[in-house]
């Protein structure tokens, strides 16, 4: 991308963004409740997107060459199992990404 | 600043405090993350100040290694950001009559703020306007001034050994999507999104995976709301 791209990227985003917090200010202004099918996509929708975040974060995983996506696994089941263990975002995150960050700059370099 | 305007201030400060650890952190290694992949300060720096939507700027990063695709990116936004269309429709009534407030609660309003503003109880005496403004504005301001940080230290100590840091995108989304398919109850639908999108990965690869994705999911779901129409309005998550 070209310096030019990235702040038409950059400001699609904002564009995409703000039209997702301004929208319903603008559309639902006389109704008292949004129409069911908005209501039950807000319901269903949210647990498949996150879904799909979490393979979009996978997507250029190294599956038959270079570490095999080891290092991948070994993190993903740490960060899972101390979530599911404390519940606790921010421990979650951390101790995940330290022990990827080990993972590739010592055990796999 | 009036004396309304003092007194919300110091009522949201103590409601915001805990939730303000979490979000410089992950500030903090916003900017770090965003350094790393080579952009420059400003670039992680802006994006907090006119996104502030936190797991849109990680994507954000992402994409734009990626070549230029402005429709794309667009569906995805909408997409990732779907969730602030129902803060909004929730948030309807509580920010009506809030003049020009109303603009800048609407645009900073987070997951986060979302969560402080809608079930505020606030005695009497306090402004409501001003209250919400402060939540979100201190938001908005710790965001900001962690990404800066991270980005800062990033780009002064270049030699930080900041390799797999990239990996805190994987887990946020791994975290956010634990709580929502068990706290939540979103099991089904987070099920059929990591089968659609991984079905999708396979066939389209990880250039193109993400607008097919994004489509064989709200077409599912329109297609279950038809038959749960049918069924009479069986409940779903």
């Amino acid at each position: 991308m070209t310096e030019l791209q990235m702040i038409i990227t950059i400001a699609i985003i904002v564009l995409g963004t703000m039209t997702t917090r301004f929208i319903s200010f603008i559309v639902f202004t006389n109704y008292k409740e949004p129409p069911a099918i908005i209501s039950y996509l807000g319901k269903a929708l949210p647990g498949a997107v996150m879904g799909m975040l979490v393979v979009y974060s996978y997507k250029d995983t190294p599956i038959l060459t270079g570490t095999h996506g080891i290092p991948e696994l070994i993190a993903t089941v740490i960060t899972v199992s101390l979530h599911l263990w404390r519940r606790n975002m921010l421990l979650s995150m951390v101790v995940g990404t330290v022990v990827y960050m080990i993972l590739v700059q010592i055990v796999f370099k | 600043m009036d004396h309304n305007a003092k007194e919300a201030f110091v009522h949201a400060i103590e409601n915001v405090a805990p939730a303000l650890t979490g979000i410089a952190f992950i500030g903090l290694s916003y900017g770090l993350f965003a350094v790393s992949q080579g952009f420059a300060p400003i670039y992680p720096i802006l994006m907090s100040l006119l996104i502030f939507a936190g797991s849109m700027e990680f994507i954000a990063v992402s994409l734009l290694l990626l070549p230029f695709d402005p429709i794309g990116t667009f569906l995805l936004t909408i997409m990732v950001n779907a969730r602030h269309v129902f803060y909004g429709i929730s948030m309807l009534e509580k920010y009506k009559n809030m003049g020009w407030k109303k603009t800048f609660l609407i645009f900073g309003m987070c997951d986060e703020s979302f969560a402080l503003n809608y079930t505020a109880r606030l005695p009497n005496h306090i402004d409501r306007g001003w209250y919400y403004l402060w939540v979100n504005w201190s938001f908005e301001f710790f965001w900001m001034f962690s990404t800066a940080i991270g980005a800062l230290a990033g780009n002064y100590f270049s030699n930080l050994p900041t390799k797999g840091i990239e990996f805190i995108l994987a887990s946020m989304f791994i975290v956010i999507f634990l709580d929502l398919v068990t706290i939540g109850k979103a099991i089904k639908s987070g099920i059929m999104g990591i089968i659609i999108s991984s079905g999708c990965l396979a066939v389209f690869g990880a250039k193109g995976f993400i607008v097919p994705s994004m489509l064989g999911i709200l077409l599912v779901f329109l297609a279950t709301y038809r038959l749960d129409k049918r069924k009479g309005g069986e409940s779903h998550d």
